[in-house]
Formats: C-alpha cells, sequence, structure tokens
C-alpha cells in the first residue's frame, strides 16, 4: 500500500511540474512535450485509483490524437520566435488581462469545488447514481452513459459536430485549376475514348481540336 | 521479504517475454529480407550462418561500432530521446499479448485499449526524430507520417470496436476465448481485411512507406541518424510490426487457439499457435512489400478517410444490428 502512495505521489509531482513547465518553457514546441508528459501522468493518475478505462482514453484521445495535432501545428507555425516577441514587447499585450481574468476565474471555481467537498462530507453520499463496486469500469460508465445520460450524451456529440463542421468551413477554400483524380472516369475509359485513328494527308496535317 | 521475491519474480517473467520478442524481432528482420529475396527470384542474405540467420546480428553488431552522428543544430535531449521511445513503446506493449490462457505477463480489463494507445503513441518516436533533427527531409518525413498514423488509427479503432460488439469485453483473453467456436475472421472478414490494410499504414510498411519514401524524402525521420540509434528505430519498426500481427491474430484469428479442437491439434502447445499466427501475417506483410507499388500521398489519405472510415463505420451499426436482431449480444 505504501509503495501504491509513493508511485501515486511521484506521479502528481511529475504532473505538477510539467504542468507548470508547459507555461514556463521558452521554447513552444517544448511546451507541448511537457503538456504531453503531462497528459501521461495524469492518465497514469487515473489507473491507479482504479479508472483505467478514464486513463486509456486519456492516453489515445489526448495524447495519441490531440497532442499529435498540437504538436504538428507547432512545428509548422514556427511559434517559437512569435512568442518571444510577445514576452519582449512592453507589457501593452491585450492578451495578459483576459488570461488573469480566465486564470481567476478557473481557480475561483476550484475553490469551490473543493471547498464543497471538504466542509460538506456527505457530499459525496448524495450522488444519483448508485456505484456498484462488482462491474468494471467499463461497463458502468457504459450503462449510465448510454441509459440515464444519453441526452446529453447525445448533445455533446452534436456540439463536436458542429464544431467539426465550423471548422471546416473556416477553412475550406474552392481552388480553381486542381486536377482531381476520378477512379471511376479511369477505370470507365476505354480504347476509342482516349485513341482516334487519322489518317494523315501529305503536306497538309491534322488540325486536333483540344 | 516476499515482496522481494515477487519482485525479482516480475522481473524474470519480464526478460523471459523481451528477450524472445527481441531475438524473433532480429529473426523477423531476416525473414522479411528473405521473401523479398524470393518475390524478385533473388536468394536474399544467406552467407552468415545456417540459411544466413545470423545476418541480422551481424548487421546489428556493426550498428554498435559505428559512430553516432549528432547534428549540431539538432535538439540534443530530444533527438536521443526519440528512438528511445520508438523502441521502448514497441516493447511495453507485449506485456499485455496472451501467448496461452495462463502465460500473460498482465492481464489487465482494458487489455486492448491498452495496445491501442500505446501502438498510438509509436508516432512520436517519428514526429519527435523528425523535428529534432532540424533538417527538412526528416521533417517533411514526420509530418507525412504524422498525419498519416492518426488517420489509419481511427479506423483501426473503430474495427476494434466491431470485434468488441462480439465478445463484450476489453480484455484480450476473453477476446481469444471468445472465439472458441468460430474465429471472428469469418464473420469480420471485410474488417480482417481492413485491419490488415490499416496495420500496413500504422507501421509505416509499403505500399504506405511514404515517411521514408526514399525517393522523395532520402529516408524521411530516419535521415540524420546513424549507428546504434539508427539501429534502434529499425528494431522498435519490426517490433511494431510484430506487434501489430500478434494484435491482428488475437483480434481475428483466434489467438492461441488451435484451429480444431481435435487430436492432432491440441496437443500442440498454445503459444506455437500464436506464433504460427503471427508468422503468417508476417508474411502476408513481408509479400506485399514486395509486390504492391508505393501510394500517392493523397491517394493514401482518400484511402483512410473517405472509404475506410465510413465503411468500418456502417459495418460497426450491421454488426450491432444483427447481434441485436439475434440476440447473441454478449453479456445477456
Amino acid at each position: 500500500m505504501i509503495a501504491h502512495a509513493i508511485v501515486f505521489y511521484i506521479f502528481s509531482l511529475i504532473a505538477i511540474v510539467s504542468a507548470i513547465m508547459v507555461t514556463v518553457s521558452k521554447n513552444t514546441v517544448n511546451s507541448v512535450f511537457f503538456l504531453i508528459l503531462d497528459f501521461i501522468s495524469i492518465s497514469c493518475l487515473f489507473i491507479m485509483i482504479g479508472a483505467e478505462f478514464l486513463g486509456m482514453i486519456m492516453l489515445i484521445v489526448y495524447v495519441g490524437a490531440v497532442a499529435v495535432l498540437f504538436l504538428f501545428v507547432v512545428m509548422m507555425l514556427n511559434v517559437a520566435q512569435q512568442k518571444n516577441e510577445w514576452f519582449n514587447s512592453s507589457g501593452r499585450s491585450s492578451h495578459i488581462p483576459v488570461g488573469l481574468l480566465v486564470s481567476i476565474i478557473i481557480f475561483f471555481e476550484l475553490i469551490i469545488v473543493i471547498g464543497g467537498w471538504k466542509y460538506k462530507p456527505d457530499l459525496l453520499d448524495s450522488i444519483a447514481i448508485e456505484i456498484n463496486n462488482d462491474l468494471t469500469n467499463t461497463q458502468s460508465l457504459g450503462s449510465v452513459i448510454y441509459t440515464d445520460y444519453i441526452h446529453l450524451f447525445q448533445l455533446s456529440g452534436m456540439v463536436l459536430l458542429v464544431a467539426m463542421i465550423g471548422a471546416i468551413v473556416l477553412t475550406f477554400r474552392q481552388r480553381s485549376g486542381v486536377k482531381r483524380q476520378s477512379y471511376f472516369k479511369q477505370i470507365s475509359r476505354d480504347r476509342k475514348d482516349g485513341i482516334e485513328l487519322v489518317d494523315v494527308e501529305n503536306n497538309k496535317g491534322v488540325k486536333i481540336d483540344a | 521479504m516476499a515482496e522481494l521475491f515477487i519482485f525479482f519474480e516480475q522481473i524474470y517473467r519480464i526478460l523471459f517475454l523481451l528477450i524472445p520478442v527481441l531475438v524473433s524481432v532480429a529473426m523477423i528482420v531476416w525473414l522479411d529480407r528473405r521473401v523479398w529475396a524470393f518475390v524478385q527470384k533473388r536468394r536474399g542474405p544467406n552467407v552468415v550462418g545456417p540459411f544466413g540467420l545470423f545476418q541480422t546480428l551481424a548487421d546489428a553488431l556493426k550498428y554498435i561500432f559505428k559512430e553516432i552522428i549528432i547534428p549540431a543544430s539538432s535538439n540534443k535531449f530530444i533527438f536521443i530521446l526519440a528512438p528511445i521511445v520508438t523502441m521502448t513503446l514497441a516493447l511495453i506493449a507485449w506485456a499485455v499479448i496472451p501467448f496461452s490462457e495462463t502465460f500473460v505477463l498482465a492481464d489487465i480489463n482494458v487489455g486492448i485499449l491498452y495496445l491501442f494507445a500505446v501502438s498510438s503513441l509509436g508516432v512520436y518516436g517519428i514526429i519527435m526524430g523528425g523535428w529534432a533533427s532540424n533538417s527538412k527531409y526528416p521533417f517533411l518525413g514526420a509530418i507525412r507520417s504524422a498525419a498519416q498514423m492518426v488517420s489509419y488509427e481511427v479506423s483501426i479503432g473503430v474495427i476494434i470496436i466491431n470485434v468488441l460488439l462480439c465478445v463484450g469485453s476489453l480484455n484480450l483473453s476473453d477476446i481469444v476465448l471468445a472465439q472458441k467456436d468460430l474465429w471472428f475472421v469469418i464473420p469480420l472478414f471485410p474488417m480482417f481485411i481492413i485491419f490488415f490494410i490499416s496495420a500496413l499504414a500504422e507501421t509505416n510498411r509499403p505500399p504506405f512507406d511514404l515517411p521514408e519514401a526514399e525517393a522523395e524524402l532520402v529516408a524521411g525521420y530516419q535521415t540524420e541518424y546513424s549507428g546504434m540509434m539508427y539501429a534502434m528505430f529499425w528494431l522498435g519498426e519490426y517490433a511494431n510490426i510484430l506487434l501489430m500481427c500478434a494484435m491482428g491474430s488475437i483480434l481475428f484469428l483466434g489467438g492461441w487457439l488451435s484451429p480444431i479442437d481435435l487430436f492432432p491439434f491440441n496437443i500442440i502447445p498454445a503459444p506455437i499457435w500464436l506464433i504460427l499466427k503471427i508468422l503468417f501475417l508476417f508474411i502476408l506483410f513481408a509479400l506485399i512489400k514486395a509486390i504492391v507499388p508505393r501510394y500517392r500521398y493523397d491517394q493514401l489519405m482518400k484511402l483512410g478517410w473517405k472509404i475506410f472510415l465510413p465503411f468500418s463505420l456502417i459495418y460497426v451499426v450491421l454488426t450491432a444490428s444483427f447481434l441485436m436482431y439475434f440476440d447473441l449480444l454478449p453479456g445477456n
């Protein structure tokens, strides 16, 4: 048990330190790598408290897909230089007040959650769903999400769909003069579409219409 | 004292798994080159040892004694980390592979998710190597491979959902035992084909080896690597290929189960069956490398997103409705 606790706190320490490093490190690519380390250690924490399904999904979704795209974008855009300019410019940046506001709101939310948990110990007993210890995580999650909370689940799916369509609409641009390959056209093409036999008269040549 | 004993026992079990895996990776490289050569009517490596079996060992020895060159403008830490990440991820996934009913290192509840997660992390070794080299070819290779691996993971995930619908559990041993009567390759044959092709793309094998397309990108993300670091990339890649074959044989070909539960077949020990199935899939991998030309990049993306993903999603609906209609859903 003690070894379990030690390992748990090692992972939490890594998570906190790498979360700080995400914001502190100057090189943006390094920030993303620290973000990935943070995700990985948080999923280890999930696994250690017995939520193995959440931990694995965290690894697959956040580390395997989201962070890859992050890294992709950051590497392509070369944001590192830009960010340094922000830091070096003389404090008139408009990002800082907004960032401060958001972080203060998040801070108060955290205080409310932790305070409620600390000062109202029966908070956990007031959950509507019974926790069944015989089922595995995956089963119990599935039986809750797809039955009691199906509407919320579908709603979040719709939100994601809207976000996806929005991203496509924002980045979509019609390009003209692009040669597109059509498999059907290629396969259904036969000899007489492509080849024409012409008798060429001497000293006249052939006129080919485009 | 007892805890210490358990600790050492675990270490022995890990070594007992890892060393055979590493040796078989070396053998599989030889097999790959041999199959490739036979398709092209060559002999392939046949000088070192019997049938050239020790060729890979000789190559490895050569790599060990070569100088490791680290480019001056590279990000050194990440440059060195990249092959280590590739190798480690390729090896840790073997922890959950069940070789028989009892011989499995970690029989965890979410085994298949673990496998999927580790194989989706595999892209990091490539991206890190490509970026840290600070050179054009590796970077282009890394970007290609990131897009490719993320795309094909999606369809592999949907295919896994198909299998899970028939099993009702995420545990790999349960997945194998569910195929006692019928291997999933028969009812889910189209999914098996798509899984196989996606596995080719996921491990950057020809015809999807665009990240290291030698005609365009020299060697892709490996361009700046030399010596042992290159060898680690190379071993990690082959360990990943073996892993994908193992995943395919567990999901579709009944894992360690013998094809028929009759006398001459069921006395053969279970791990042998798994190894034979892995070898079968690997030989298919090697044959495809020899006979199929490389895909163009836009064709690759089109195949992943516009053909495989919709088709496997439709198949999920089909499987689910079939199981529902005939009341075959597991667990009730």
